[in-house]
């Protein structure tokens, strides 16, 4: 069993649901970032995605594709990401997501990437433009290292599509709250729930749903139908703004916090 | 697995954009296979576009290079000005088969997104074409015609404010406008079944050529030239004439300023196989797999990733692929404009320039394909005849 897997075990015979933050590797440092994934962990995260920044990232709205450019610009690459990992895991259990597209994956090759992944403490990979139509190669590789392969799906996907999806996925299955791109939200998409209430006909795997998460009643409400909350948009953009300011872990995770409901707001999101 | 060519092609999207894809796939198989669509296609390409366009012999450059025989295929002279529009009208058609209302498109040089802004125009379809900064800049007449066809342009900002930028723009649209929007990609490009559907729509271009030349000349050509941005107006020529062994066909990319990652878009001679824009082909990219900008002095031309067919093409060795750089591309332009009084554009220009090069003793005959005018360029020429 993968760190995702027994985590979610773990959760389900407590009663609880998964917070899952997103976060872009080097944004605004790698230094940074390592602090910020241990001050998550505290913060109540049960597992963390970590992003590695690509050049054209098509899936992603405008926070994530600022993050983005601010880390390529400080020069992160998988390389550098796989290197943060192992030194996240000297430190922490906490299940660790490697996020991405598909090129840099496949730039590193899927093997050598399978291996190094697996080396620095990753549990599972995640690219959000791989479709299960091209994937096999990628599963096969990840599968035999031991790692997780999460794939996304959608409200539009048929339902021949979820119970693919659902077959060529391990870990968990990440449901996409609505169409569009990743980017905060005032409300949840209102036929979310029908549609987690039909993706969960065809799995038994752990559902979290992610894009446009971005306030403590939206965490609340995906937990009432689903497994686990993911928020990106939300937590890049508290990043963005404290850039350059000694108190950026401790506000970024204290938001994680308020939006976890495990703790009081200490810095109100701009809304 | 779907849409491949070889290792290459594919659909690699966010899963929202799969049940489009689907829909879009299964909607273009139904089309073809019904007979009033190809019909209205052909009436359209005739009446409107002017099709078929002229494969005209060019004397002067005949006389003035190394004396075979120079055709041009003048898709400068369809209906706005390049082929862009053959494929405009194919999509077009389908999307207002598939009850889509609102069209969004990318574009580089504004061909393009003048050929879809004209044919939204045409049937009566809301358009918004993405167009990067850079691009704006370069092509401001372009710009203009589309607002005048009532077209949105919408620049982006992002990146390297080019078509690659645009892209990335115009597929985060789809996948936000999914069910109400028909994303019209201008070139042999993104996931299946876009590589193939463009490629049909533009292979009218080879079928004329081959009866007009054996109209004109009692045989095939021996060689085949034509630019490669994404790779269109090239598959356009290319592929009814692939069977024929004898023929040689030259893809030309563009060489940019030299041969340096970043100063050129020569994807096959710079490039390695990845994935960008939802297909595995040949793309311009650094050690870290991070997409590299690219240069070329042709809007058109300026991008990092090749079709999936031209990879597959390339690496059977069927189609040579080679470059020509901003210098030798200005200088063509400035030959054909003298020698036969037809400005090309700059991305045929590049064409031209290497057809030149390859002085191909008389006896020979050669199709360059003229992909577009030039008309849209010459502020930029003059732009840089000023600098220089």
């Amino acid at each position: 069993m993968t760190r995702i897997e027994k985590k979610f075990a773990q959760l389900k015979s407590e009663g609880r649901k998964a917070f899952i933050p997103y976060i872009t590797c080097g944004d605004p440092s790698l230094e940074v970032t390592l602090e910020l994934v241990l001050a998550l962990d505290k913060a109540g995260a049960d597992l963390i995605e970590l992003g590695v920044p690509f050049s054209d990232p098509i899936a992603d709205g405008p926070v994530i594709q600022r993050a983005t450019d601010r880390a390529l610009r400080n020069g992160v690459t998988l390389q550098k990401v796989l290197q943060l990992g192992a030194n996240i895991r000297k430190k922490s259990e906490i299940p660790l997501v490697l996020f991405s597209y598909f090129n840099p994956l496949l730039n590193h090759a899927l093997e050598k990437l399978a291996k190094d992944a697996v080396s620095a403490g990753f549990d599972g990979v995640l690219a959000s433009d791989l479709t299960i139509e091209e994937s096999e190669l990628f599963v096969r590789t990840m599968r035999i290292a031991g790692l997780n392969t999460i794939f996304l799906v959608a409200p539009t996907s048929s339902p021949e599509r979820m119970k693919k999806i659902a077959e060529t996925s391990t870990g968990f299955l990440y449901a996409v709250s609505r169409t569009g791109v990743t980017g905060e939200r005032q409300e949840l998409a209102g036929d979310l729930k029908a549609f987690l209430r039909t993706l969960r006909l065809y799995t038994k795997l752990p559902i979290a749903v992610g894009f446009g998460i971005s306030q403590p009643e939206h965490v609340q409400a995906v937990w009432r139908e689903a497994d686990g909350a993911i928020v990106g948009s939300s937590i890049v953009k508290k990043v963005e703004e404290h850039i350059g300011q000694a108190e950026l872990v401790s506000k970024v995770s204290a938001f994680a916090r308020w939006l976890a409901g495990g703790g009081v707001a200490i810095d109100t999101p701009n809304k | 697995m779907k849409g491949h060519y070889g290792n290459y092609g594919g659909q690699f999207v966010p899963e929202t954009l799969m049940h489009p894809l689907e829909e879009l796939e299964s909607a273009y198989g139904e089309a073809q296979c019904d007979p009033s669509f190809q019909a209205e296609l052909d009436q359209l390409f005739h009446n409107y576009s002017g099709r078929p366009t002229p494969l005209y012999l060019a004397e002067r450059l005949t006389r003035a290079w190394s004396g075979a025989r120079i055709y041009l295929k003048r898709e400068d002279l369809n209906h706005t000005g390049a082929h862009k529009i053959n494929n405009c009208l194919g999509q077009g058609l389908l999307a207002r088969r598939m009850g889509k209302q609102r069209i969004i498109a990318e574009t580089g040089a504004g061909q393009h997104g003048v050929a879809t802004a004209t044919v939204c125009a045409l049937l009566g379809l809301e358009c918004d074409v993405y167009m990067g900064e850079e691009d704006i800049r370069r092509q401001e007449l372009n710009v203009f015609r589309m607002k005048l066809l009532g077209a949105r342009v919408i620049p982006v900002s992002a990146g390297s404010k080019t078509l690659k930028d645009a892209i990335n723009e115009s597929m985060r649209d789809w996948v936000t406008n999914v069910h109400t929007t028909y994303y019209m990609l201008g070139s042999v490009l993104g996931p299946h079944p876009y590589p193939l559907m463009v490629r049909d729509f533009q292979s009218v271009i080879g079928r004329e050529v081959r009866g007009q030349i054996l109209e004109r000349e009692g045989r095939l050509p021996d060689v085949l030239v034509a630019c490669v941005g994404g790779g269109s107006n090239a598959i356009g020529l290319f592929y009814d004439f692939v069977g024929d062994k004898q023929i040689q066909m030259v893809g030309v990319e563009a060489g940019g300023r030299g041969p340096k990652l970043g100063e050129h878009a020569a994807r096959f001679s710079g490039g390695r196989p990845g994935v960008l824009h939802g297909t595995f082909s040949y793309i311009l990219q650094d050690a870290d797999g991070q997409v590299v900008p690219t240069h070329s002095v042709s809007a058109g031309l300026d991008y990092p990733a090749v079709g999936p067919e031209h990879a597959r093409l390339h690496d059977d060795g069927r189609v040579a692929y080679t470059s020509i750089n901003d210098e030798e591309a200005l200088e063509a332009f400035h030959e054909l404009s003298h020698l036969e009084g037809i400005i090309p554009a700059l991305e045929s220009a590049h064409a031209v320039a290497h057809a030149k090069k390859l002085e191909l003793p008389a006896g020979q005959i050669v199709v360059i394909n003229l992909s577009g005018r030039g008309d849209k360029d010459v502020t930029e020429v003059m732009r840089l005849m000023g600098a220089g």
